[in-house]
């Protein structure tokens, strides 16, 4: 039997606010364990919750973005259950009164365009964090009371690179929005998909499960690829699929069932008798709306019109806001879109990922990387030598160009009575490779502009060597 | 309403003649919301809130937060950094 694949997606998003949503403490990740910790994100007694305005605002940011219904008023909810993460035993959510409903988020496909619905957008606390050892749990509960937006898809998604396409654009938009870094590594974007199957040409919808534990857009697309599998065996074998949650394990490559450990969850959610109601302003949603800035998608669609750019090229200049605006310090400073843009796909994408580095954190002056192209395009230096000798010492070391010029012995030769000694020492050296080319191998001139180049530390100009080599050879 | 699970949801132990106690007085106080049940509430606006408060709002303004040793304190187990509780599935 053929099946038909059921996904949707529920989203958790940090938001970039300084504090946590309801009292002062700081959400910087990766300080000591314990130390941003108050009555408030601990529910001592006594301590009274207070909504962080930022948190509205970037929330809003989103939910408008994602072209939702906002809610004119909203209100929080308890939910309640007991984990060692959760020191008030209730998480501060939202139920029947969400900030915003049904929106949708227009994906690229192979195909064309699909518009995957979005139930909701909702605020919530997030929990603290468990680190099992041996014998015992250890509780940090830095991150408790970290703002969070939930968003849930519709199961609008039919197979996983359509999950992973959702969750690529999902990202790009906050990102662009800088409602959060999106830091998967960190936490910071979370997804768990529900995932079922049925028949083909039926309309009644399989029993889903529900598959935690998906750390990078690659997990979600392996799990989700591995569940179909599972999923469409099962039913072939005539066995059931159970209402389960699932946990995937990167390590080994499969979901397993976590059902032997689940217990009923009974939420009891009520109103948050320690927050009052929100009403959202029309005026609010307006001035957020004018200040929205030019998202991924926007910028790439510009850049391919605007720099007569390939697809492919705009596609990875525009996949962080960071790269995006970089680009176009460099061509306020040189008018060359193609060259730049090979520059920053290339050599300087390749830098940064031998230091392990993001191009939000990048140091290089963009004025010292056109300062180098310019270097090349005078013929001053090589294109080889540029790569090699200077732009890892002004990425990594943060060096001037014009520093690293003086510095090094790089500068290009292009003088005929400098070159022509090199020459003559090669075809003095390399009577084959010359039989060769004069028989007809015109590849052979490559290996010998290689040699002279070698002879002069790297320092030749390889285009003028070709042509003096040739033009010797031709006699 | 079964006592006994709403015990279990709170973590409280009942002996069974605690349990049987508490039941009829459950019992008792679930029959007074019957009866607000049959009282006419259409054209009434349901309340999330007691008070007439609305939007109020904090600045993202970072404040300092306790001590660590004040909170590891107040933990029946705990090493210089954590409060360790008994094993958890992950
Ligand atoms: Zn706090």
């Amino acid at each position: 039997m053929k099946y038909k694949t059921v996904i949707g997606l529920e989203v958790h998003v940090q938001l970039a606010s300084k504090t946590k949503i309801f009292c002062g403490c700081r959400t910087n990740f990766g300080a000591e364990a314990n130390t941003q910790i108050c009555p408030v994100c601990l529910g001592l007694p006594g301590s009274l919750p207070v909504f962080n305005r930022k948190v509205l605002e970037l929330s809003l940011k989103a939910a408008i973005t994602l072209n939702c219904t906002i809610a004119e008023t909203m209100k929080f909810d308890r939910k309640n259950y007991f984990y060692p993460d959760l020191p008030k035993a209730y998480q501060i959510s939202q139920f029947d009164m969400p900030l915003a409903v049904k929106g949708y988020l227009d994906i690229e496909l192979n195909g064309g365009n699909k518009r995957i619905e979005i139930t909701r957008v909702h605020l919530e606390e997030d929990a603290g964090k468990l680190i099992h050892t041996q014998k015992e749990s250890l509780v940090d509960f830095n991150r408790c009371g970290t703002p969070l937006i939930e968003i849930v898809s519709e199961p609008d998604l039919n197979n996983p690179e359509e999950a992973y396409s959702y969750l690529k654009k999902l990202k790009s938009i906050l990102n662009y929005l800088e409602v959060s870094d999106c830091n998967m590594q960190e936490g910071s974007l979370r997804c768990d998909a529900n995932i079922s199957l049925m028949p083909q040409g039926s309309n009644k919808l399989g029993t889903r499960a529900e598959v935690k534990n998906l750390n990078s857009f690659k997990a979600v697309k392996d799990a989700l690829t591995y569940e179909v599998t599972r999923q469409q065996a099962e039913l072939e074998e005539g066995r059931k699929i159970f209402q389960e949650t699932r946990l995937w394990d990167d390590t080994a490559k499969k979901t397993i069932s976590m059902r032997s450990k689940e217990e009923a969850h009974d939420y009891r959610y009520f109103p948050e008798p320690d927050l009052p109601k929100f009403l959202i302003q029309t005026s609010m949603i307006n001035d957020i709306k004018k200040s929205l800035p030019e998202l991924g998608h926007e910028k790439k669609d510009r850049f391919v019109k605007d720099y007569s750019l390939s697809e492919y090229d705009a596609d990875i200049l525009t996949s962080s806001k960071a790269m995006a605006e970089y680009y176009e310090r460099c061509l306020k400073i040189l008018n060359e879109p193609k060259e730049v843009a090979n520059w920053l796909i290339g050599p300087v994408l390749s830098e940064l990922k031998n230091l392990n580095e993001a191009f939000d954190s990048i140091k290089l002056d963009p004025r010292e990387l056109i300062e180098m192209i310019k270097l090349i395009k005078e013929n001053k230096v090589n294109v080889n030598t540029a790569k090699e000798e200077i732009l890892p010492e002004i990425i990594e070391n943060y060096k001037k160009t014009a520093d690293v010029l003086k510095e090094k012995d790089i500068l290009q030769v292009s003088d005929e009575a400098e070159l022509s000694a090199f020459i003559k020492q090669v075809i003095s050296e390399n009577e084959k490779s010359i039989n060769d080319y004069q028989q007809g191998k015109k590849s052979a001139i490559m290996y010998l502009v290689g040699q002279v180049m070698r002879l002069s530390k790297g320092k030749a100009n390889p285009k003028k060597v070709k042509e003096m080599l040739e033009k010797k050879l031709e006699n | 309403m079964d006592v006994k699970y709403v015990a279990e949801l709170a973590k409280i132990k009942l002996t069974p003649e605690e349990a049987e106690k508490l039941q009829l007085q459950l019992d008792n106080i679930l029959c007074f919301f019957k009866d607000l049940e049959n009282l006419n509430t259409e054209n009434i606006e349901p309340l999330s809130h007691v008070l007439d408060v609305k939007n109020v709002f904090r600045e993202d303004v970072p404040r300092d937060s306790i001590s660590k040793q004040d909170i590891l304190n107040l933990a029946p187990q705990k090493d210089d950094d954590f409060i360790k509780v008994p094993k958890v599935v992950g």
